[in-house]
C-alpha cells in the first residue's frame, strides 16, 4: 500500500515481542575530548549528520514553501520559503471543483472504518488462535501467514470486474462509492493477528481461568480481560493501520472516479496531475493539511515503531 | 452476563482448550444476537428477488451460503472459535481469496474491451445497429426521458407520431403506445412524462453514444435517434440466421460467420470484411501465457519488465540499506549528542504519506523547471530517457526509504553485545576490521528478514511507478509498456489504461505476478523460519 507496510511487516515478523525502546548500550566512563580529536572522532559525525538532515528535509521544506507561495507555480517555488500567504489553502476551501473537506472527510471516514474492523477482526481472530486448541489452528494461522504475503491489489482486475456486478445488484456498493471501497479494503481485516496473537500470548492463562473459574463466559473473558490488557498494543497497531489507509492509492483509484467520493490521496494527485505546474501551490497546502497530524503521529509514536521493527530486526 | 456456576476443575487439568465452554448469554446479548442474525438472513432474502431476476447465480449462492454459515456459527452454542475467526474470514475470502481465484478463471478468457457481453448481446447490437432509413420511412418527433441519470440512464425514447399525433414510449425491449392522459404533449412533443426526467438538447448531445446505440425494435424493423429532436423507423438490413450461426446482409446477399480473429471471434465475410468490431467473452485457455512468452513484440516486453523490476526492487533495497546502515552506524557513538533529534528529523521522509512524497519529487524531475536541473545547473530530461527515468526513481526511492533502513539498523546495531566489539579491537583489529568481520556479519543476520519483506515490496511497488514516471518514457513500437514500468504497472495499464481494456490478459500477468511473489515468499519463510515458530 504505501511504504507503511514495511514496519507492518517487520511488526508481524516477530510477534510477542515488547514494545518498548532498546536501551543504548550503557558508557561505563564518559572522558571528555577536545580539539582534533574530538574532530576525527565525534565531530564528522555531526557533519555527516547535517548533511543526511539536509538530503531528508530538502523536499519537505519544499511543500511548506509551496503551499505559503501565493504564485503556486513551479517555476516561483524554490526550497527556502520567500513569500507568505494563506491563498492556496483558501482556494482549498473555498473552489467547487476541489472539494478538499469533502475529500479529508471522505479519507477519515475510510480510515476509521477500515481500521476499526480490521483491529476488531483481528484481536476476535487472534484470541481464538491464542486462547483455544481447535483442529486446523495451526493450518489456519500458516494460511494466515501466507495469503498476507500477495497484496490484494494483484487482483485488481478481478475485484474491478467483482464490484462491477455487485453495483449492478447493489448501486450503494457498487465502484464509484465510498462504502464499496471501504468492503474491498476489508479484505485487510485478518491483516493484524500475528501482531496481536503475540501480546495475547503474552498474557498469562491463569488470569483468564481464574475467570472462567468464576463462571465468566468466553465473552466475558476476552472483552473484560484480555482486550483492556492490550489496550495500548490495539492502539498502536489501530493507528498504523489508520495511516496505511491515508496512502492506499491502487483500489483508490479505481474504485473512486467521480470528484465528490474521492480520498485525499487520488484528489491531490488528480489535480496535480491536471496541471503540474499551476496547481502545485494548492496541492502542496493540501499535501500540508494532511501530513502535518500524520508526521505528528509518527514523531508521537516513534518510540513504538522503533522498539517494534528493531526487536523485530534483532530477534530474526 | 449472567454467571453459570461452574464446578471448579482441579488445577492440573485446567488446559486452555478445556476453557471452550458454552455459557448461556444474558438476554440482552440474546436479543442482540438474534436481531443481528435477523438482520443477515433479511437481507439474504431481500436480495434474493434481484439475483434471480438478474440470473446472478454465482451471487445468489454466495449470499445464502454466508448467511447459513453465520446462522450455523452463532445459533448455536458449539464451535466457539470458530465464532471468533467466522468475521475476518468471510472479508479475507470475500474480498481477497475469490478475486485472487477469479483472476486465474479470468485469466483464460478474452475478456476486455469489445468482448465485456455475451454473444446474443453482441448479435443483436450488430444487427440493431444496421438499421438503414428509406425514403419513406416513417418520422417521430423525439425526446428522451430517464429514470436515471441524464449521463447514464437508462433512456427511453418518448415519441410523438406528428400525423396522428400518437404518443409512445421506446426502450430496448419494444415500442408501447402511451395512452393520451398518460404524458404532456405540446406542438407535437412529449414536454413532460410522470416517473420520466426529459433531457435537455444539451444534455441529449452529451449522452450521444449511448443513445446512438439505443435501437427500438418494431415490427418492421428499429427505431434509432437521427439528430437531437427525431427519430426514424427503418430495416434492419443485416438477418441472423441461428441454425447456420450466419448474419446475411438481406440488401447485397452478403453472409459473415464467426471467425478468429486475434484473441476473439468477429463475424467475417469470405473475403475477409468485417461486418463490426463487437465481439463476445469466450474462453482462450491458455492463450494469454502462451502469448506472454511467444508473441515476439509482447515477450520482448515482458522479459525487459521482468528484469527492471528484480533490478528495480534489488537496487532500491540496496541502495536505502547502504545508506540507513551508513548512518545508523555514524551516529551510533554514544558520544554524539542530539541523537535523539537527529532520529527525529531523519524519520521524517519515511512519515509522509507516499503519494504525496512521490508528487513532489516528479516535479523535482521536471526538465524545464524543476528543482534538480534548476538548482544543480543541469540540463537532463530526466523522464524522456529510459536511464535517467531509472536513476530519478531509485534516487526518490532511497529518499523514502533510508529512514526505515537507518532505523532498523540502529536498532541492530545497538543490539550487538559491545563486548564483541571490544575482544575484536583488542585482538588488534581496527575499526573498519572490526566492523566487516564482527559487526556487518552479525547485523546482516539480524536484518537479513527485513531485507526480503522490503526487496517483495518494492517488488509490487505500484506506486513509485505511477505517481513518479507512469511508466514513461513510452517507445512508438508499445505503447503499453513504457520503459520504467514494473510488472504490477504494465498490468494494471493493459486492465485500465486508455489503449482499450485488456482483462483476461492482464489477468494472465497478474497470476504470473503471484507465482513470482509466492516464490519471494517461500524464501522469506525460509530467511524468518517463522514456519517453526508457530505455535
Amino acid at each position: 500500500m504505501t511504504n507503511l507496510s514495511q514496519p507492518s511487516t517487520a511488526l508481524t515478523a516477530v510477534p510477542g515481542v515488547a514494545l518498548h525502546d532498546t536501551p543504548p548500550p550503557q558508557v561505563l566512563k564518559e572522558v571528555k575530548i577536545t580539539g582534533m580529536r574530538w574532530w576525527r572522532e565525534v565531530g564528522w559525525r555531526h557533519v555527516g549528520a547535517a548533511v543526511a538532515i539536509a538530503f531528508a528535509i530538502f523536499p519537505i521544506l519544499y511543500i511548506v514553501s509551496a503551499a505559503f507561495n501565493p504564485i503556486g507555480s513551479v517555476a516561483s517555488t524554490s526550497v527556502i520559503p520567500q513569500r507568505f500567504s494563506l491563498v492556496n489553502f483558501e482556494e482549498l476551501f473555498t473552489t467547487p471543483t476541489i472539494p478538499f473537506s469533502r475529500w479529508f472527510l471522505n479519507t477519515l471516514l475510510v480510515c476509521t472504518v477500515v481500521t476499526v474492523a480490521q483491529v476488531f477482526c483481528s484481536a476476535m481472530a487472534a484470541y481464538s488462535f491464542s486462547r483455544f486448541r481447535f483442529r486446523g489452528r495451526r493450518g489456519g494461522l500458516l494460511s494466515l501467514l501466507l495469503i498476507q504475503m500477495f497484496p490484494q491489489f494483484l487482483a485488481a482486475v478481478a475485484i474491478y470486474q467483482m464490484f462491477t456486478a455487485v453495483g449492478e445488484v447493489l448501486p450503494a456498493l457498487g465502484l464509484n462509492t465510498l462504502p464499496g471501497y471501504v468492503l474491498v479494503l476489508m479484505g485487510g481485516a485478518m491483516g493484524q493477528v500475528w501482531l496481536i496473537k503475540g501480546f495475547f500470548d503474552s498474557i498469562p492463562r491463569e488470569l483468564d481461568e481464574a475467570a472462567i473459574m468464576d463462571g465468566a463466559s468466553h465473552v466475558t473473558v476476552f472483552f473484560r480481560i484480555i482486550l483492556p490488557l492490550v489496550r495500548p498494543i490495539l492502539a498502536v497497531t489501530g493507528l498504523l493501520a489508520f495511516v496505511g489507509v491515508i496512502g492506499e492509492f491502487l483500489l483508490a483509484s479505481i474504485f473512486l472516479t467521480s470528484t465528490s467520493n474521492k480520498t485525499v490521496a487520488v484528489g491531490l494527485v488528480g489535480l496535480l496531475e491536471g496541471d503540474r505546474s499551476g496547481n502545485l501551490g494548492v496541492f502542496a497546502a493540501g499535501a500540508l493539511l494532511t501530513a502535518v497530524p500524520v508526521v505528528i503521529l509518527f514523531q508521537y509514536l516513534q518510540k513504538y515503531i522503533v522498539g517494534g521493527i528493531t526487536s523485530g530486526a534483532v530477534k530474526g | 452476563m449472567a454467571r453459570t456456576f461452574a464446578p471448579p476443575a482441579p488445577r492440573s487439568t485446567v488446559e486452555p482448550g478445556l476453557a471452550l465452554r458454552s455459557t448461556r448469554a444474558s438476554t440482552p446479548a440474546l436479543i442482540v444476537k438474534i436481531v443481528s442474525i435477523g438482520v443477515i438472513v433479511g437481507s439474504a432474502a431481500a436480495l434474493t428477488p434481484t439475483l434471480v431476476g438478474q440470473e446472478r447465480w454465482g451471487f445468489l449462492i454466495a449470499i445464502w451460503l454466508i448467511a447459513a454459515v453465520i446462522v450455523a456459527t452463532y445459533a448455536t452454542g458449539r464451535g466457539i472459535p470458530v465464532k471468533y475467526l467466522l468475521p475476518g474470514t468471510i472479508f479475507l475470502v470475500a474480498f481477497v481469496v475469490y478475486p485472487v481465484v477469479a483472476t486465474a478463471q479470468l485469466s483464460a478468457t478474452n475478456y476486455g474491451d469489445g468482448t465485456r457481453g455475451t454473444k446474443e448481446g453482441a448479435i443483436a447490437q450488430i444487427v440493431g445497429s444496421s438499421v438503414v432509413e428509406s425514403p419513406d420511412a416513417p418520422r417521430f418527433n423525439l425526446s428522451v426521458g430517464t429514470t436515471g441519470s441524464a449521463t447514464a440512464g437508462p433512456f427511453t425514447f418518448l415519441l410523438v407520431e406528428p400525423e396522428s399525433g400518437d404518443a409512445f414510449a421506446g426502450t430496448e425491449e419494444g415500442l408501447e403506445p402511451l395512452d393520451d392522459g398518460a404524458v404532456t404533449v405540446t406542438e407535437d412533443f412529449v414536454t413532460e412524462a410522470p416517473g420520466f426526467t426529459l433531457l435537455t438538447p444539451a444534455e441529449v448531445n452529451a449522452a450521444g453514444p449511448a443513445l446512438t446505440e439505443l435501437t427500438v425494435p418494431t415490427e418492421n424493423g428499429a427505431i434509432r435517434r437521427l439528430g437531437i429532436r427525431q427519430a426514424f423507423e427503418g430495416r434492419t438490413t443485416l438477418v441472423y440466421d441461428e441454425a447456420s450461426d450466419t448474419i446475411t446482409n438481406s440488401l447485397t446477399g452478403q453472409t459473415f460467420t464467426p471467425q478468429p480473429a486475434g484473441d476473439r471471434l468477429l463475424f467475417l465475410a469470405e473475403d475477409g470484411t468485417r461486418l463490426s468490431d463487437q465481439s463476445w467473452k469466450a474462453s482462450v485457455g491458455f492463450d494469454n501465457y502462451v502469448k506472454v512468452f511467444t508473441d515476439p513484440r509482447i515477450s520482448a516486453d515482458f522479459v525487459r519488465i521482468f528484469v527492471w523490476t528484480l533490478t528495480f526492487a534489488v537496487l532500491s533495497v540496496a541502495t536505502t540499506f547502504a545508506l540507513g546502515l551508513g548512518l545508523a552506524t555514524m551516529l551510533n557513538d554514544p558520544r554524539v549528542r542530539g541523537q535523539r533529534a537527529y532520529r527525529s528529523i531523519l524519520l521524517l521522509p519515511y512519515a509522509i504519506p507516499g503519494f504525496i512524497s512521490l508528487m513532489v519529487w516528479s516535479g523535482f524531475f521536471n526538465k524545464d523547471f524543476g528543482l534538480i536541473n534548476e538548482t544543480l545547473g543541469l540540463d537532463i530530461n530526466w523522464f524522456g530517457d529510459a536511464t535517467w527515468a531509472k536513476i530519478a526513481i531509485l534516487l526518490t526511492n532511497l529518499w523514502m526509504g533510508f529512514p526505515y533502513m537507518f532505523l532498523v539498523c540502529t536498532g541492530a546495531l545497538q543490539a550487538i553485545p559491545s563486548e564483541l566489539k571490544e575482544a575484536a579491537s583488542i585482538d588488534g583489529a581496527n575499526g573498519f576490521r572490526g566492523f566487516r568481520e564482527i559487526t556487518f556479519p552479525l547485523l546482516l543476520v539480524a536484518v537479513a528478514p527485513l531485507l526480503v519483506a522490503s526487496f517483495a515490496f518494492n517488488f509490487n511497488n505500484f506506486n513509485a511507478i505511477r505517481l513518479l514516471t507512469d511508466g514513461a518514457p513510452f517507445g512508438p513500437a508499445n505503447p503499453t509498456a513504457g520503459g520504467t514500468d514494473i510488472l504490477i504497472s504494465y498490468t494494471m495499464r493493459l486492465a485500465f489504461g486508455t489503449g482499450g481494456a485488456q482483462f483476461g490478459f492482464a489477468a494472465a500477468i497478474s497470476v504470473l505476478l503471484f507465482i513470482l511473489t509466492g516464490v519471494l515468499a517461500a524464501i522469506q519463510f525460509r530467511s524468518t523460519r517463522a514456519l517453526e515458530d508457530v505455535n
